[in-house]
C-alpha cells in the first residue's frame, strides 16, 4: 500500500487517500518537486490554495508554485521577483532604444524627402 | 525574584497576528511593523510564518529587508492570481519584450534603409537586408522552462492591469 503514495504523502509519512488533493500534481516519481514546494510554501498552504481552485486549473497552479519555489530556492533574497525586475529593466532599455531609433528614422525621412 | 525585563508593549505585526510575545530578538520585528498588519498577513497566508522565518535566517541581515519585500510582493501577486502568481507577470513581461525586440529590429532595418537611401541618393533601393542583430542585443531573460507557461498565461490573463509592476517595494 505504501508504494501507491504520492510524493507528498510519502514525504509527510502519511497515508495517501484516494481523494488526496496533492496526489495528481506531486507524483511519486518526482519527489524533489514536492520537497521544493514544501520548503517554501508548506504542504498545508499548498493544499489550501489548490482546494480553492477549480480542478481544471490546479495543475497549472501546482506548476507555477513549483517554478516560484525553485526560483526562491536559487535566490533566497529575490526569488522570481528578481526576474521581474530584470525584465522590467530590459523592457525599459529596449523602449528607450526604440524611441531613439524612431527619432533617427524621422530625421532620416525628412532628409530623404527634403534633400 | 521578579524579572527586570520589561514586557513588550509594542508587538510587531507578526507577533500580533500569531498572538505571541514579541521579544527583543524577534526576527520579524524589524520588517513587519505593527502599523503594517496586512503585509505580514499576506506573507503568512501564502508562505507561512515558519517558512518565512527559515528564509530570513538563511540570508544575511543586510538583505533581509529586500527578502521580506520580495516575499510580500510575491504573496500579493499570488493572492490576486492564485493560478499563476508571479509566473503570469513574468510571462506577460516576456511577451512584451519579444514584441519590443521585433519592433526594434524592424525600426533598425528601416533606419538602415533610410541611411542607405541617403548615402546612395536613391529613392527606393527595394533592399530587404534587415539588421537582425537587434534581436541578439536584447535577449529575453529566463530560460526555456517558461515557454510552457507563456501562451497559457497570456490567454488566461489578458487583464494585465492586475500586475502592478510599479509596486515592487525595493525599486
Amino acid at each position: 500500500m505504501g508504494s501507491g503514495r504520492c510524493a507528498a504523502c510519502r514525504y509527510l509519512r502519511r497515508k495517501c487517500t484516494d481523494d488526496c488533493i496533492l496526489s495528481p500534481y506531486f507524483p511519486s516519481n518526482n519527489p524533489q518537486r514536492f520537497v521544493s514546494v514544501h520548503r517554501i510554501y508548506g504542504a498545508s498552504n499548498v493544499s489550501k490554495l489548490l482546494q480553492r481552485l477549480p480542478t481544471h486549473l490546479r495543475a497549472e497552479a501546482a506548476d507555477s508554485l513549483y517554478y516560484e519555489a525553485q526560483c526562491r530556492l536559487e535566490d533566497r533574497v529575490y526569488g522570481c521577483v528578481g526576474l521581474i525586475f530584470l525584465l522590467q529593466q530590459q523592457i525599459h532599455a529596449a523602449e528607450s532604444q526604440l524611441i531613439k531609433t524612431q527619432a533617427e528614422i524621422a530625421v532620416m525621412k525628412s532628409q530623404v524627402q527634403h534633400p | 525574584m521578579r524579572s527586570r525585563e520589561p514586557r513588550s508593549t509594542c508587538s510587531c505585526a507578526a507577533c500580533k497576528l500569531l498572538k505571541r510575545r514579541c521579544g527583543p530578538n524577534c526576527i520579524f520585528a524589524p520588517y513587519f511593523r505593527s502599523d503594517e498588519p496586512k503585509k505580514f498577513a499576506i506573507v503568512h497566508k501564502v508562505f507561512g510564518a515558519s517558512n518565512v522565518s527559515k528564509i530570513l535566517i538563511e540570508v544575511p541581515e543586510e538583505q533581509r529587508e529586500d527578502t521580506v519585500n520580495s516575499l510580500a510582493y510575491e504573496a500579493e501577486v499570488r493572492l490576486r492570481d492564485p493560478v499563476y502568481g508571479c509566473i503570469g507577470a513574468i510571462a506577460l513581461l516576456q511577451r512584451k519584450m519579444v514584441e519590443l525586440q521585433h519592433d526594434l529590429a524592424l525600426a533598425r532595418a528601416r533606419l538602415a534603409l533610410y541611411a542607405a537611401t541617403c548615402s546612395a541618393g536613391i529613392a527606393n533601393t527595394g533592399s530587404d537586408r534587415f539588421n537582425m542583430t537587434a534581436l541578439a542585443e536584447f535577449p529575453v531573460a529566463c530560460g526555456g522552462i517558461m515557454d510552457g507557461f507563456s501562451q497559457t498565461c497570456y490567454e488566461l490573463n489578458q487583464d494585465a492591469h492586475m500586475y502592478d509592476f510599479t509596486q515592487i517595494p525595493y525599486i
